[in-house]
């Protein structure tokens, strides 16, 4: 594992790779959506609001491994004082706050019909909103501090203290009475769901996945530049006498 | 057409499944032009302190790239 964890290598991996789970995204994208809007049928109680599913839960699914990504980047980055793996974490997060933010939307615009209200402070919902707000806070903490080691260790901590929510989330459906559904595609024995609905929602979900993949290559490679960047500078400032040249390059960019 | 209209219509419940569709698509789409622009951001950068400095650490960075 550490072969790939110096940012040389990971470079160039990632490059390698980027341009198959892109197409592999556009491709997944395309037939998901052609099964989930045209080629499947709709609910017989909710009627063709059960097309919200198919990007409702897979943007709940990505919530969750999203934050466990990053998670277990901080984990690695805490122990192991890995650079990249803080990096991962740094990138992970907006992505996984983003799809949060469609899970909990598209849930209201499926709730309304559905239940006859937007939102209800239900176990299920409840503790996918503290999704958001940890995402947020992980955020908020990487750039409080003046040291990005600082923040990413202040951040790391809470990614870990916060990962307690997502078995919470997961088993909210089966530990309370809630408004929202149980699960119903990883049952213990057979998904009780329809195979022409799960199809979409399989495609819809590796759709989900390979753009996280996508996404999280980018923003990492990002990351690299950036720390290569804050690198440059700082011997900029500590090897030219007055630092003319450091501030002279750092006027011009901006 | 009027099949057309049907679909569009969504058995009624149209103004829930297209909103949520258009959704997703514009915060995936935000987050690619974010992520990328944010790449090219620092690839520029990157380049443009290279070339006005092009010491050492361009010339390892080179060396490990080949």
């Amino acid at each position: 594992m550490h072969r790939f964890a110096n940012p040389a290598r990971f470079l160039r991996l990632a490059a390698a790779i980027q341009p198959w789970t892109a197409g592999a995204t556009l491709i997944l994208l395309g037939l998901g959506l052609y099964f989930g809007l045209v080629d499947s049928p709709a609910d017989y109680q909710q009627g063709e609001s059960v097309r919200i599913m198919y990007v409702h839960v897979p943007s709940a699914w990505l919530a969750m491994a999203a934050y466990s990504t990053m998670a277990a980047a901080s984990g690695v980055g805490i122990i192991w004082k890995h650079p990249l793996a803080d990096l991962v974490a740094k990138a992970a997060s907006p992505v996984g706050a983003a799809f949060t933010f469609v899970c909990l939307v598209t849930g209201s615009l499926w709730g309304k019909p559905m239940w006859g209200t937007w939102w209800a402070w239900d176990a299920r919902l409840t503790s996918m909103l503290i999704l958001f707000f940890l995402y947020l806070g992980h955020m908020a903490l990487l750039n409080a501090f003046d040291d990005p080691t600082r923040g990413a260790k202040a951040a790391g901590i809470l990614a870990l203290a916060g990962f307690v929510n997502i078995p919470i989330i997961k088993f909210s459906v089966d530990w309370w009475n809630t408004l929202h559904q149980p699960a119903s595609v990883s049952r213990v024995g057979m998904p009780a769901i329809d195979p022409a609905m799960l199809l979409p929602l399989m495609l819809m979900g590796l759709a989900f996945t390979t753009f996280f993949v996508t996404i999280l290559l980018m923003r990492v490679r990002s990351e690299i530049l950036a720390v290569k960047v804050r690198a440059i500078r700082l011997t900029q400032i500590h090897s030219v006498p007055g630092s003319a040249t450091g501030e002279l390059v750092g006027e011009s960019l901006r | 057409m009027t099949s057309l209209a049907t679909y569009f219509s969504m058995g009624g419940y149209a103004a829930f499944v297209w909103p949520s569709y258009a959704l997703t698509a514009v915060v995936m789409v935000g987050l690619v032009v974010v992520t990328w622009r944010g790449l090219k951001a620092r690839e520029a950068e990157l380049k443009a302190l290279q070339d006005v400095m092009p010491r050492r650490r361009a010339r390892t960075h080179e060396g490990q790239g080949q």
